[in-house]
């Protein structure tokens, strides 16, 4: 009857797990909107104001739920890419350029290699650039480490800077749109744009089904646990005949493939065209989002969502009650802090078991590059 | 040439500020991914008081003061509440961008004001001084405080009492604490003169460098500062010669932007990085950082 369940635990406990993350993850968000209105009152806005205008432009009508389904796509992708990583114990800071990275070579392959091709070709090789394009530059990062024993969080973050002069470089020089205008790439075919449904793009619904797999992959397959194994504790996995530097590469070009293809989707279902600032932090972002989640592939969909809301409704908040967007930042940052801040049990000492999810590695990139 | 030296050297003061307050806390064991955040937080602070009270000077002081009640809450998460470094600096990042966005829109409906700013003090005699008499001795206050800070901060870390507990704690915290050194107060200490420093260098931005504040305008600086500290190998001196080699990078590129040349500019820009990169790659990359770099210290796991 519970056959895909993981044998030796109970439902009881899995559903009280359950409650007790969503209950703390609520409690965040509802923490950090308080803490944010207080502020924005405190400055003279009207809150009320805010939230409605937020609200409305995020939830309210087609029109802007729409536009916050386009934005939880992105932060989907990169969201789980990052609760991937961080559960292997690999912090990667890196998905917005990983992001750029994919968006370059999508759009090198739909308006450069493929122009005029029929969609059956052109969409599936795109996505795969996408995705390829993510998992070359996460793997410099992870290379990096492996060989050289370079923390990852500072390649990383160096990689996105890179990642996006790079895309700057393409879009001024070779990949720059024929009429020379704008910096900016040729307008892709039809052909190369990902069909709608329901006035959204078909990256999205890949995304969630993406998080669904992600989730398999973690918590029901071997593959899965020995990534957990490795951000659990290095040195146990190694006893255990896992190579944690064979799980961290591999961890690291999974992340970087799944912000590869939010870029891929960004270009081909949203925008259309490659441009200088395609993203608006989405890989910055997707650490909270990941943090929110409980570092749980599944749920990164909400947690997407949320983010969503405000990326959306931040716009709308700032044109209507002159708050400007810039505020949902505050709750980004604060989220965050109550996230992790309060993960840890009381006085510092980290719970031991599956309540504290943040692997105790993570705590010391410099730790465990000793014994890999 | 010497225009040029001169506006590297401006250039390279924030930077090497910052740098230097980022070298105080990873010495004592610290990453602090914040640096962006907390010059943000100076910039504004220091923009802010410096227009209320018609004085740079407290503008000045307000800005380090700024920062350091921000690195107050970040050393509360990372110290106290052992939480991760790297988590809470991304959430310092977001949450100083929000905040003074939110606070320069707040208090200055429309446009923000001129604020006073840090003229020119040339040296006598010293400033007459061929080729680098002008890029050193006629220049904003913020030049001459490097010049004070820098050997101090050095011999600090060399010789004295102090700065030799700093590093013990940033090599082995578990050594320093059976020693007697206070880690977590060590630690505390750091993350505020360090993020005083920041504010600092944040200040010199919207004081020195332009006249007014304007959102996220930082502009990645503080990871600038980040990969100097490791450019510059964890040591005072070697994150002198970095700053000044990103600062000319970037008089550099102003200079080719203005002259129209056929360089992409973006290539400048990706240098530092690319450069970083390298010799993070080249050189064996552990054996200068702190060994203790980026590990909570938790005196019941010794």
């Amino acid at each position: 009857m519970t056959g895909w369940w993981p044998r030796g635990l109970a439902r009881r406990h899995v559903v009280e797990r359950f409650a007790s993350d969503t209950l703390r993850a609520a409690g965040a968000v509802l923490f950090a909107s308080l803490i944010a209105g207080v502020v924005i009152a405190a400055l003279g806005f009207s809150p009320v104001e805010a939230i409605r205008a937020l609200l409305a432009g995020s939830l309210i009508g087609p029109a802007a739920l729409t536009a916050t389904l386009l934005k939880t796509g992105p932060l989907l992708l990169t969201g789980l890419a990052v609760a991937l990583c961080f559960r292997c114990g690999v912090w990667n800071i890196g998905a917005e350029g990983q992001l750029y990275a994919g968006a370059l070579l999508a759009t090198l392959v739909a308006t450069r290699w493929l122009v005029g091709a029929p969609a059956v070709l052109v969409l599936p090789c795109l996505i795969l650039a996408g995705a390829l394009g993510g998992a070359l530059w996460a793997a410099i990062a992870g290379a990096l480490r492996v060989m050289r024993g370079v923390n990852e969080v500072i390649s990383t973050i160096l990689l996105n800077f890179v990642a996006i002069q790079l895309v700057s470089l393409a879009v001024h020089g070779p990949l720059q749109e024929s009429a020379g205008a704008y910096p900016q790439s040729d307008a892709l075919a039809q052909a190369a744009r990902l069909p709608e449904l329901a006035r959204i793009h078909l990256g999205i619904p890949i995304a969630v089904l993406l998080a669904l797999a992600g989730s398999f992959l973690l918590f029901h397959t071997a593959a899965g646990f020995r990534m957990r194994a490795v951000g659990l504790s290095p040195v146990a996995a190694r006893f255990a005949g896992i190579v944690p530097e064979r799980q961290l590469l591999l961890t690291i070009c999974l992340a970087g493939a799944l912000a590869g293809l939010a870029g891929a989707f960004e270009v081909s279902g949203v925008t259309g065209r490659l441009f200088e600032s395609l993203s608006p932090g989405y890989g910055y972002t997707a650490i909270a989002v990941a943090l929110l989640a409980r570092l749980h592939p599944l749920a990164v969909v909400p947690s997407a969502f949320f983010f969503g809301v405000l990326e959306a409704g931040g716009g709308a908040m700032q044109r209507e009650a002159g708050v400007p967007a810039v505020a949902t930042d505050l709750v980004k940052g604060i989220v965050i802090l109550l996230s992790i801040g309060f993960a840890a049990g009381v006085g510092g000492v980290r719970r031991v078991g599956p309540v504290a999810r943040a692997p105790t590695s993570l705590s010391g990139p410099q730790a465990d590059g000793e014994v890999l | 040439m010497e225009a040029l030296l001169e506006a590297a050297v401006r250039l390279a003061v924030p930077l090497l500020l910052a740098a230097l307050g980022e070298l105080i806390i990873e010495r004592s064991g610290i990453i602090n991914i914040g640096t962006e955040g907390l010059m943000l937080c100076g910039a504004f602070g220091g923009f802010a008081i410096a227009v209320a009270s018609g004085s740079v000077w407290l503008g000045a002081a307000g800005g380090g003061a700024a920062a350091a009640c921000v690195g107050v809450l970040f050393a509360y998460f990372v110290v106290v509440r052992r939480a991760d470094q790297i988590v809470v600096g991304t959430a310092i990042n977001l949450l100083a961008l929000g905040a003074t966005g939110l606070a320069v829109r707040a208090l200055y409906p429309g446009m923000a004001p001129v604020s006073p700013t840090f003229g020119t003090v040339a040296v006598p005699l010293l400033s007459e001084l061929p080729v680098i008499g002008g890029a050193l001795f006629r220049q904003t206050p913020y030049v001459y405080l490097c010049l004070l800070i820098t050997p101090l901060l050095a011999f600090a870390l060399a010789r004295s009492r102090p700065g030799l507990r700093l590093r013990a704690v940033g090599e082995c915290a578990r050594a320093a604490d059976a020693e007697g050194v206070g880690v977590s107060r060590t630690r505390f200490a750091a993350v505020l003169l360090g993020s005083l420093l920041a504010g600092l260098a944040g200040s010199a931005l919207s004081l020195a460098q332009s006249n007014t504040f304007t959102e996220g305008m930082t502009a990645g600086r503080g990871f600038i500062a980040l990969t100097i500290v490791i450019f510059g190998r964890w040591r005072p001196g070697g994150i002198v010669l970095a700053a000044l080699f990103f600062g000319a990078a970037s008089a550099l590129q102003h200079r080719l932007q203005a002259r129209g040349t056929d360089l992409p500019y973006q290539l400048t820009l990706m240098l530092p990085y690319v450069l970083t990169l390298l010799v993070l790659a080249l050189a064996s990359g552990r054996s200068s950082a702190p060994a203790d770099l980026g590990k909570a210290y938790r005196r019941e796991s010794r």
